[in-house]
């Protein structure tokens, strides 16, 4: 078993809170995701899933419980210091894609570079050509997004998740604007990464054919975890009560 | 350093295409008002002060005005009840050679230039005229007045029997050059003289008012013998005349004046002008950082997007706050630089064209390094300031909204 990347427990969002419209979404949620961990997160609309991805992505903000970023709990940390973890530590990548469109594709993979250390090297210019080479994009390192595919933005976008090599990539149903045949590709090339170098991945997702070939599949119901299991069908676990503590069951890297 | 924000900045201004190019074109065209009116203004008022003081020195000093003292008796008691002022005699001034010396060293002074004036007449066969005779020390004079640009006839190589008049007079007593006039003052039957120059100062009046003379001459004409009526002052800054003048009064007992106290009607005129176009210039300062920072804004709401992803992949607040000042900053500095250019030649064009009624330019254009380095520094720091809420409004938005939209 891998050391743990994110770690949450009794995690709770408010929406508005202290008006009248405030509305809870998340009702204590605990989830750690291991190292090399090929994870799932499904469940309807409005289940609370891209606010439980915002929430460890370090974009939004818990109103209760706790959260520790590879063991450091980084409740008290300040915007600047969870922009930086995030710059460090995790990967996106988003169902449309987003990437700037005003830089091409080498330049959009090597803007993390630039954030991190403030220049631009050849060694991080070869570093960001090789990630493109290595999902297939060798050919159209300086076309501009526009100019590219859907299955063709969401790999650079996938490259551009991982140039500083991040512990973990939160997808935010990056199939979901793919035709079939592209989003295997993309969900092919997502598991393949996971395989080869180790990186972890969190992917919401609607489709319940690329769910199955996830390790662990997490569903989320009306702002609570309703299931936590290795694999969709098999070993459905209970709902989880605030006492339960931990629910990870963590499953080895590149298990079948 | 500042790498991210500056790779940023210049690629979302490339982006903005026409929206870059019609605020910087903005930008430069109101820059290049503003410079071409502040180097218009500078240089024309410095033309017209010039043109209307003709002769007129920027600063003049004569001796104190003799004041008449009431007689008291005791202390306190009432003074004799009515006192006349007194006539003003034309008298020299006191110990003028140490005078003249003392104001060459001090700074802010160009030239010094003795002068004995007095009225005077000036007759051919049974023709008077009545002038100011003045005498002066020609190598002096000019560096002060700049009388040996507005020859038209002759040369200013005075001899003790040359006479130097101005194109009216001339034309009244109907002289040419080498011609004889006689000089005369109440207080000498005077003596024939030789026009040895022609003078135009521009204007009908000046052109009859002086009959030049060398010193020593009008000393003898007006009585006083080895004295000066006034000393002329040439000064470095024209319009800092009057501050020179209240620093000297404060130092000698003699009564120092500017041209500004002269001439008040032309002062407060130009005062007015100044102050008008300080008004057209902020207001045109202000139309330019508004159309910047509504160009900004639109440019964040634009990028909106852009701006969560940069959040979400690691931008600080502060990085993107930069990338929008540093966008301002562009803009400004872009403006400024094209501004300048076309308002110099905007300024050198006019110049060329307007013409004063004697047909000379009606100002010559100067370049003023100072003027276009305050403008690109002001206008970039414009930039800057316009940017603010533009950067302010970037940096506050919330990245998870951002990327949803």
């Amino acid at each position: 078993m891998s050391a743990a990347i994110i770690e949450l427990a009794g995690i709770r969002k408010t929406y508005n809170a202290g008006t009248p419209v405030a509305i809870e979404v998340l009702h204590g949620i605990d989830l750690a995701l291991r190292a090399s961990e090929f994870a799932c997160l499904i469940g309807p609309s409005g289940s609370g899933k891209s606010t439980l991805l915002n929430l460890i992505g370090l974009l939004e903000w818990p109103s209760a419980g706790s959260y520790r970023l590879r063991g450091r709990p980084i409740e008290q940390a300040d915007d600047d210091e969870r922009t930086r973890a995030r710059l460090e530590t995790l990967g996106f990548v988003f169902q449309f894609h987003h990437l700037l469109p005003a830089f091409s594709a080498l330049e959009n993979v090597m803007m993390p570079g630039l954030m991190l250390h403030g220049v631009h090297t050849a060694e991080q210019r070869a570093s960001a050509a090789g990630l493109l080479t290595s999902v297939g994009l060798g050919a159209v390192l300086h076309k501009r997004p526009p100019e590219l595919s859907g299955g063709m933005q969401q790999r650079v976008a996938i490259a551009r998740a991982l140039a500083l090599a991040p512990a973990l990539v939160l997808a935010d149903e990056p199939t979901g604007n793919l035709d079939t045949h592209s989003a295997d590709d993309v969900f092919e090339l997502m598991r393949r990464i996971n395989q080869t170098r180790g990186t972890a991945f969190l992917i919401v997702t609607h489709d319940p054919r690329l769910a199955a070939r996830c390790d662990r599949v997490i569903e989320l119901r009306d702002g609570t975890i309703v299931s936590d299991a290795p694999h969709e069908g098999q070993g459905v676990k209970p709902p989880l009560s605030a006492d339960d503590g931990r629910s990870s069951v963590g499953m080895p890297a590149g298990s079948p | 350093m500042m790498r991210f924000e500056w790779t940023v900045s210049l690629r979302f201004l490339r982006e903005g295409g026409m929206q870059t190019v019609l605020i910087v074109a903005g930008s430069t065209v109101g820059i290049a008002v503003i410079v071409f009116i502040s180097s218009f203004l500078g240089d024309l008022q410095r033309d017209l002060v010039r043109r209307t003081l003709g002769v007129q020195p920027g600063i003049i000093v004569r001796p104190a005005e003799e004041v008449a003292r009431p007689q008291r008796g005791d202390a306190g008691a009432a003074a004799i009840e009515q006192v006349q002022a007194r006539a003003q005699r034309l008298r020299s001034v006191d110990q003028w050679q140490p005078l003249v010396a003392e104001l060459e060293a001090m700074p802010g002074i160009r030239a010094v230039s003795p002068v004995a004036a007095g009225p005077g007449l000036v007759t051919r066969g049974d023709v008077n005229k009545s002038v100011t005779i003045t005498g002066i020390v020609p190598a002096r004079y000019v560096a002060v007045t700049r009388l040996d640009e507005k020859i038209v006839a002759g040369d200013l190589q005075l001899n003790p029997g040359d006479a130097v008049i101005g194109t009216e007079l001339a034309r009244d007593l109907g002289v040419a050059l080498g011609d004889k006039v006689r000089l005369s003052t109440p207080t000498s039957a005077g003596d024939a003289y030789q026009v040895r120059a022609i003078y135009d100062l521009g204007q009908r009046n000046l052109n009859r008012a002086y009959a030049y003379v060398t010193l020593p001459t009008a000393q003898a004409l007006l009585n006083l013998p080895g004295g000066v009526s006034s000393v002329e002052l040439a000064i470095e800054d024209l319009f800092g005349a009057e501050d020179l003048a209240a620093r000297l009064q404060a130092r000698m007992p003699h009564e120092v004046e500017s041209w500004m106290k002269a001439n008040s009607q032309l002062r407060t005129a130009l005062n007015n002008q100044t102050v008008m176009t300080l008004l057209v210039r902020f207001f045109l300062a202000l139309v330019v950082a508004i159309g910047v920072s509504s160009v900004l804004i639109v440019s964040v709401v634009q990028k909106t997007r852009e701006i969560g992803i940069l959040r979400a992949m690691g931008a600080t607040r502060g990085r993107i706050l930069r990338v929008f000042l540093l966008q301002g900053v562009l803009i400004g500095a872009a403006g400024a630089v094209l501004g300048s250019a076309c308002g110099y030649l905007l300024t050198s064009t006019m110049s060329e064209i307007l013409r004063a009624d004697d047909g000379a330019p009606l100002f010559v254009a100067h370049f003023n390094l100072a003027l276009y380095l305050y403008t690109v520094l002001g206008a970039t720091v414009l930039g800057l300031v316009a940017a603010v809420m533009p950067a302010r409004r970037a940096a506050a938005l919330d990245p998870a909204q951002a990327i949803r939209l």
